[in-house]
């Protein structure tokens, strides 16, 4: 009855400083619904990046039905029959369903024209085929939801002819009842034949929808087994490799006098009237769902998307600040490390010196001019404060690891002498040991009377590691949780209408 | 093997200049090859101090333009505006001398400065307008191409006075007078990119604007003023030019810009930003003037020459897109 569809034999994938993958072997039905489970920087992303021809498989095997397949490319993956649903949806706006689901190979009639009648048609066919009756083929695909939208994708795999669809992360952006709807057309896959690998951090989706399930950890397979035989804990456990409690080092201070406050802060389309206040030696998080205005309230503050139509208060130690500029934020001791260290938060092809005196050179220069030596002790200082990993400061921060880069944003900022740290999503793709380094330098950083504000979509870090949460939805601030009353049950209950 | 190592231990200085040479100045090898080339085939003609003084005087004007170049490239742009501002800065300046009676002097700063106008314009086209680098100098080379036309109604400006003529051709010490002018210019150069904050924020914005922008950096302002330090050594290279040639002429130095692009990314300037050594673009301007001259030497037809640019050009920008390929493919 159990065939085997995907075989992965010793997969292991080296980067240039890091090891992604580390002898990774486990195989999937056909059929099933395969949760693929780990903490971010796991190994999934460079896993599922092979699966469908992004990155090569230099080391180790892959079988399809039992025959060893290697991709080059991603269109060789989809040929074979192998589909990717990612969590941005990449589907063109502007193209009706139809001409979406058709986008790389559309029927065309004898005269070498666009058939659009049996494209029509047959996108049709494949839409009732999963159940999406609501979705008409002919609606431009931007006037549909995300969970529509998702279908539409789901459908393109399909007429490609897709055996294996790997879906990423597909519940992130959902609302519940969406997530309802992506259930049931997961449930019409399966009863199609179709296998389907589910990533997803949502543990409940997993215990809800699969029928199997793989958990990696820092690039090692750790187990695949059957659903029905693991509980919740023992899946974090195997997740962590830990018990959960120690994971988040918390210690508690005493609320200290309010050090940043926002009033009424309006920014038209983005954020409505959000007031808050953040006190000394304390740790307060932002939850919400991704898009929920987090990451814009944290530019906002920050000075970087400063424009006219934003309106509202802001005071530092009680003082009234205007921040239109990103120099007017970190001359009040604020500090922004932003969601994207690659692409925000660092120069990759500077050193590690060069990076953490960026945001306050002033502080190496004499006489006008750089002070290299004393650059040189700063950043070594910061090395040694922060632990970080690297053979010495010169060295480009593109070949560190991903916990190494963001402990180097983290340093620029401390070196800046920061006292309001805003870190947006600060852990994510970084490896279990560096993270909880981060949040014991969160604690001591809140200790000397500075504070922090959190944003992170991983619930269990902020229900650990903050003293306050703020729940965010539409640009609002909607809920409000002290430490000793919040649960992932009520952040999310308030995330989610 | 212990010997070997011992050896290397004798010698650390070396090693580390030869690691220092790979890491970043491979078109020094380039270079040298070149210069072997030329000394095997015309050796005599070659290594002539006629010759060898001629071709620094030629390298001169274009490894000065280059500097300015490298400014704007490290911070992540291009001026593809330099060849014409050249032509433009020529005219606007030899004429001022010439036919409306301004002292040289004072019209060797009005020169800079309406070069130094160009770059502005360039500069915020690019950051307040965001055009990108490419368009937006394309746009004022075709500027700068008819003003330098229109100025003079396409006639050239002749006999400038011997004050300028001293610049391009001038001798002190024995050595020739512009070559102090690359000293200076190159000496603050590396001062900047080396030393200062300036330096540091430019080579940081062209490595990730982004990044550098939420460091505090006022980015706009940082790639405007590369802009303005190019387009001023541009004109401080037709001033030169001017010199040399006791004339100023609309389509002078047309192609200026092309050689500094190719002497930039031949010496290690990334076409991307945030990469590049100052010594590495004099390398690579070195090296594009003397293969000009050696194909001169060599006889080698004109517009053949003109080929072989494009492709030494093609090539360098090939290895430069190659490199960062790699780099980013993690």
């Amino acid at each position: 009855m159990t065939e085997t569809i995907l075989k992965i034999e010793h997969v292991t994938k080296r980067f240039p400083g890091v090891v992604a993958l580390k002898d990774v072997s486990f195989e999937v039905y056909r059929g099933e619904v395969h949760a693929l489970v780990g903490e971010n920087g796991a190994g999934k992303s460079t896993l599922i990046k092979i699966l469908s021809g992004v990155n090569s498989l230099e080391e180790g095997a892959l079988y399809l039905s039992g025959r060893q397949v290697k991709f080059a490319k991603p269109v060789e993956a989809i040929e074979k029959g192998i589909s990717v649903v990612h969590q941005e949806i990449k589907l063109v706006n502007t193209l009706s369903v139809a001409e979406n689901i058709f986008i790389g190979r559309p029927p065309m009639n004898r005269f070498g024209m666009l058939n659009r009648r049996q494209m029509n048609r047959e996108a049709r066919a494949l839409l009732d085929r999963i159940g999406a009756d609501i979705i008409d083929e002919k609606t431009i695909v931007s006037r549909l939801s995300i969970a529509e939208q998702q279908m539409v994708e789901i459908c393109k795999a399909l007429s490609y002819e897709s055996e294996i669809i790997i879906m990423d992360e597909p519940s992130a952006t959902l609302t519940n009842k969406e997530l309802t709807l992506l259930f049931q057309t997961l449930e019409k896959l399966k009863a199609m034949g179709i296998t389907v690998i589910y990533i997803s951090h949502r543990l409940e989706e997993i215990f809800a929808i699969a029928d199997r399930f793989t958990v990696l950890r820092d690039g090692q397979h750790i187990h695949t087994g059957n659903v029905a035989e693991v509980d919740r804990q023992r899946l974090i456990s195997m997740m962590v490799g830990r018990e959960l409690e120690n994971e988040y080092p918390k210690e508690l201070m005493p609320r200290g006098e309010p050090i940043l406050q926002v009033s009424h802060l309006n920014r038209p389309g983005v954020l409505k009237d959000i007031s808050f206040t953040l006190y000394k030696g304390e740790v307060l998080g932002f939850a919400g769902l991704v898009g929920s205005g987090r990451t814009e309230l944290a530019r906002t503050i920050f000075g970087a998307d400063y424009h006219s139509g934003i309106t509202g208060e802001i005071r530092v130690k009680g003082m009234k600040a205007e921040i239109h500029k990103v120099r007017h934020a970190t001359n009040q001791g604020i500090a922004l490390i932003p969601e994207d260290r690659k692409t925000q938060g660092l120069v990759l092809d500077m050193g590690v010196k060069e990076n953490v005196s960026m945001a306050h050179i002033t502080r190496i220069m004499k006489h006008g001019f750089l002070n290299k030596a004393e650059e040189v002790k700063l950043a070594r200082e910061y090395i040694e404060a922060l632990r970080i990993a690297t053979p010495d400061e010169n060295r480009q921060v593109r070949n560190l690891s991903g916990g190494n880069q963001q402990k180097v944003v983290i340093a620029k900022w401390l070196a800046a002498d920061s006292e309001i740290l805003i870190l947006d999503e600060p852990t994510r793709g970084v490896d279990v040991g560096a993270k909880a380094e981060i949040y014991k330098l969160l604690n001591t950083f809140v200790k000397a009377g500075k504070a922090v504000i959190m944003i992170s979509s991983e619930m269990p870090e902020i229900i650990g590691m903050c003293d306050r949460v703020l729940v965010f939805r539409d640009g609002e601030i909607m809920g409000e949780f002290s430490r000793d009353e919040v649960t992932q049950e009520k952040i999310l209950d308030v995330a989610i209408q | 093997m212990e010997t070997s190592t011992a050896k290397k231990k004798q010698d650390p200085a070396f090693w580390r200049v030869i690691h220092v040479i790979n890491a970043d100045y491979n078109i020094l090898y380039v270079l040298i090859g070149l210069i072997l080339i030329l000394i095997l085939t015309e050796g005599k003609t070659f290594l002539s101090a006629t010759n060898i003084f001629n071709v620094l005087r030629q390298v001169s004007m274009v490894s000065i333009l280059t500097v300015g170049m490298f400014f704007t490239m490290v911070g992540g742009g291009i001026d593809l505006s330099a060849g014409a501002t050249v032509g433009f800065v020529g005219i606007f300046f030899s004429d001022l001398i010439v036919n409306k009676g301004v002292n040289p002097y004072a019209a060797i700063v009005l020169g800079i400065l309406v070069g130094a106008l160009i770059g502005l314009i360039n500069g915020v086209l690019v950051t307040y307008v965001n055009l990108i680098p490419f368009i937006a100098t394309v746009g004022t080379m075709s500027v700068a191409q008819g003003l330098g036309l229109l100025w003079t109604n396409s006639y050239p400006v002749l006999d400038l006075p011997e004050s300028i003529e001293f610049i391009g051709r001038g001798w002190l010490f024995g050595i020739p007078f512009p070559l102090y002018l690359v000293l200076l210019v190159y000496i603050v150069a590396i001062i900047i990119t080396e030393k200062t904050k300036y330096g540091r924020f430019l080579f940081a914005t062209g490595g990730n604007m982004e990044a550098a922008y939420l460091s505090g950096i006022n980015v706009k302002a940082v790639c405007l003023i590369s802009y303005v330090v190019c387009s001023a050594l541009v004109a401080v290279s037709s001033i030169i030019l001017c010199g040399r040639l006791d004339s100023a002429q609309p389509a002078n130095g047309a192609n200026w810009g092309f050689d500094a692009i190719t002497a930039c990314v031949l010496g290690g300037t990334s076409m991307v930003g945030g990469k590049g050594k100052i010594a590495g673009a004099f390398l690579g301007a070195l090296f594009v003037g003397m293969l000009a001259n050696g194909m001169t030497l060599l006889n080698i037809n004109s517009n053949v020459q003109t080929i072989v640019k494009g492709i030494v050009l093609v090539i360098a920008v090939g290895i430069d897109t190659y490199r960062n390929k790699k780099l980013n493919r993690t």
